[in-house]
């Protein structure tokens, strides 16, 4: 601790350099916590104690495959299958292609499984009582200031009706709640419109659903129940995969993109730059010290001394810029969540995050840190007084 | 007197790539505790490469060296860097000190090394700082100082540690002349009433005149010693 003042005074000896490595160390670890947030969202969609009593069968070769709707009865049948729902992706847009809404067309009984979701016995009633009726998220209603008795064009960017328009008209009928807002903030975004309206209406969906959706009656038996509901298409040109909630899930965003990968390859090229930014910085920064050093070692410092004053300078610098840019992600991070409108839910920069953020700042302050410590312990102080 | 640093038989060959080069032949010099002993002679003579090895900053090729009755010649890096930080101050010609620190606070490095309390180790430094006429500079940075006064932290930086030798390499040797001349005044103070030894390096004639002897180098060997009759104030 007694060396900090001048451990410090050294990493600050050239400000603007400094300063300026010390805005990319911040940007990179404000970088690390956003993706890592996204990341750690991603990873955790679909968990809820709901969600594991609930199964999704979907297309064993892809989630754009759809599935015949006579399979509601068999999979009614499977031991342990207490109630079976299907639905399919709508497409739906706004007013504007990029307003894009996450619109279903789901059977009359699809929010009988998901109990977190509330919606009030009128509304429900209404919903399918009207062939046009829509069941918007609360979220949703306040993006695009709808209420009940509203009727709001959407266009599907994949389903036309009968004449080949894409402009679909739906009277709002209820509101839909997630009751959960910290695990259900997708339920308030969603637009749910009714199964008959959509199969009569398009050509191109007459009997056959996107997925189905299936609540269990034992969690612990819902290994075996998917695996009986996948027995039932086996070898006949529909085949399924059934999968826990969470699974299918996590397998759904893999099929759009491996977000694990994408953030660790971001990562990877943001750490590998900062490793040859802060690499860079700490090199010139010893060099022109050369002689401040060689004094140092002359008044008595040792080598060890020396080294390992340099490396507490490199860590130093990354733990700086590091606990900013992280402590500004931890920040953001709840702001850019409240932004979005419920559209994004990052959890908050964890526990595990910081540790992996500080493991990353030592490990990258002493990589950073290694080779220009071990010139100045190495450095012949007769060499470098007389300017060798 | 009792000698403070005995050299006998000392030798050093530096190595240039393929070619050996020997800077200093067999020298035997002895320096006695409490002199003043000045080195001439001209460039390359080796003068400032045995005024290193005396101040534990290189080591030999051969022969010995001792200074306070301890062999330098034989300790190990680590030993050595103790040695010197309890046993010599350095004084260069271009003063060293750190940009970015304080005057007090480049006084304060030396006893960084030891076990001083932080409160201690400031009333050292300032003890050091108003030796050598610099109090009211305390907090002044390096380039906030004149050339002279810079050289005079740069002493208080060398006497700090209380050392009993203070090695100098050519301390006046980028100073006009009235600021040498209050360097060399205070080296003379150090020396008759702190009794601190000294050996300095220099090319000027009249900066030896402070010294109580003046040995001459040349080509590696020592030609001649001559006893000055040193200034007073």
């Amino acid at each position: 601790m007694k060396y900090l003042h001048l451990v410090w005074a050294s990493l600050f000896r050239r400000k603007t350099r400094t300063v300026l490595t010390l805005v990319s160390i911040i940007a990179a670890f404000l970088l690390f916590g956003l993706l890592d947030a996204v990341r750690t969202s991603f990873s955790q969609a679909g968990q809820s104690a709901n969600g594991a009593a609930r199964l999704q069968t979907g297309s064993k070769l892809s989630f754009i495959q759809t599935l015949p709707l006579s399979l509601t009865q068999q999979i009614e049948r499977v031991d342990g299958v207490k109630a079976v729902a299907y639905a399919n992706w709508f497409g739906g847009a706004y007013q504007d292609p990029h307003n894009q809404v996450f619109s279903f067309a789901v059977a009359p009984n699809y929010l009988d499984l998901f109990p977190e979701v509330a919606v009030s016995d009128a509304e429900r009633k209404a919903f399918i009582g009207t062939r046009t009726g829509a069941l918007v998220g609360e979220k949703l209603a306040q993006r695009f200031g709808w209420k009940v008795g509203d009727r709001v064009p959407l266009q599907s960017n994949i389903f036309p009706d009968r004449s080949g328009s894409k402009n679909w008209q739906f009277d709002i009928v209820g509101i839909l709640h997630a009751t959960d807002k910290k695990t259900g903030g997708f339920f308030d975004q969603m637009f749910l419109l009714n199964w008959k309206y959509f199969d009569e209406t398009t050509p191109y969906n007459q009997g056959a659903a996107g997925w189905y959706v299936t609540r269990v009656t034992d969690v612990n038996q819902a290994d075996r129940v998917a695996k009986a509901i996948d027995a039932l298409s086996a070898n006949s040109d529909h085949e399924t995969r059934t999968q826990t909630e969470q699974a299918a899930t996590a397998s759904w965003m893999k099929q759009l993109a491996d977000i694990g990968l994408i953030v660790g390859s971001i990562m990877g090229a943001v750490f590998f730059t900062l490793l040859l930014l802060s690499g860079n910085t700490m090199m010139q920064a010893v060099r022109e010290r050369t002689s401040e050093i060689a004094v140092l070692k002359t008044i008595g410092f040792s080598g060890r001394s020396v080294l390992a004053m340099v490396l507490a300078e490199s860590v130093l610098l990354l733990m700086l810029g590091g606990l900013i840019g992280l402590g500004l992600a931890t920040l953001i991070i709840p702001a850019v969540s409240a932004g979005s409108g419920g559209m994004l839910n990052l959890p908050s920069v964890g526990s595990g995050s910081w540790m992996l953020g500080v493991a990353l700042m030592a490990g990258i302050g002493i990589v950073v840190g290694a080779l220009p410590a071990w010139n100045a312990m190495r450095l012949n102080i007769v060499d470098a007084l007389a300017g060798r | 007197m009792p000698q403070l640093i005995e050299i006998r038989d000392l030798s050093k060959v530096y190595e240039r790539g393929r070619q050996k080069v020997e800077v200093l032949h067999h020298i035997d010099l002895d320096v006695a505790q409490g002199d003043f002993v000045a080195l001439m002679g001209p460039s390359g003579s080796g003068k400032t490469t045995l005024l290193n090895l005396i101040g534990g900053l290189d080591v030999p090729t051969g022969g010995s060296i001792s200074v306070g009755g301890q062999r330098i010649d034989q300790l190990k890096s680590a030993a050595l860097a103790k040695w010197r930080a309890s046993r010599v101050g350095f004084v260069f010609q271009f003063y060293n000190l750190m940009p970015m620190l304080s005057a007090q606070r480049n006084v304060e490095l030396p006893l960084l090394l030891t076990k001083l309390s932080a409160a201690e180790r400031k009333k050292r430094a300032a003890i050091a700082l108003q030796l050598v006429g610099l109090a009211d500079r305390a907090s002044h940075k390096p380039t906030e100082l004149s050339g002279g006064q810079q050289q005079r932290v740069s002493i208080a930086r060398a006497i700090v540690s209380d050392p009993m030798l203070l090695v100098c390499d050519e301390p006046t040797g980028d100073l006009d002349r009235q600021s040498a001349e209050d360097v060399l005044a205070l080296l003379r103070v150090l020396n008759r009433d702190h009794g601190k030894t000294i050996v300095m390096v220099t090319h000027d004639p009249k900066a030896a005149e402070y010294a109580h002897r003046t040995h001459h180098l040349d080509k590696g060997s020592l030609v001649g010693q001559a006893e000055t009759l040193a200034v007073e104030a």
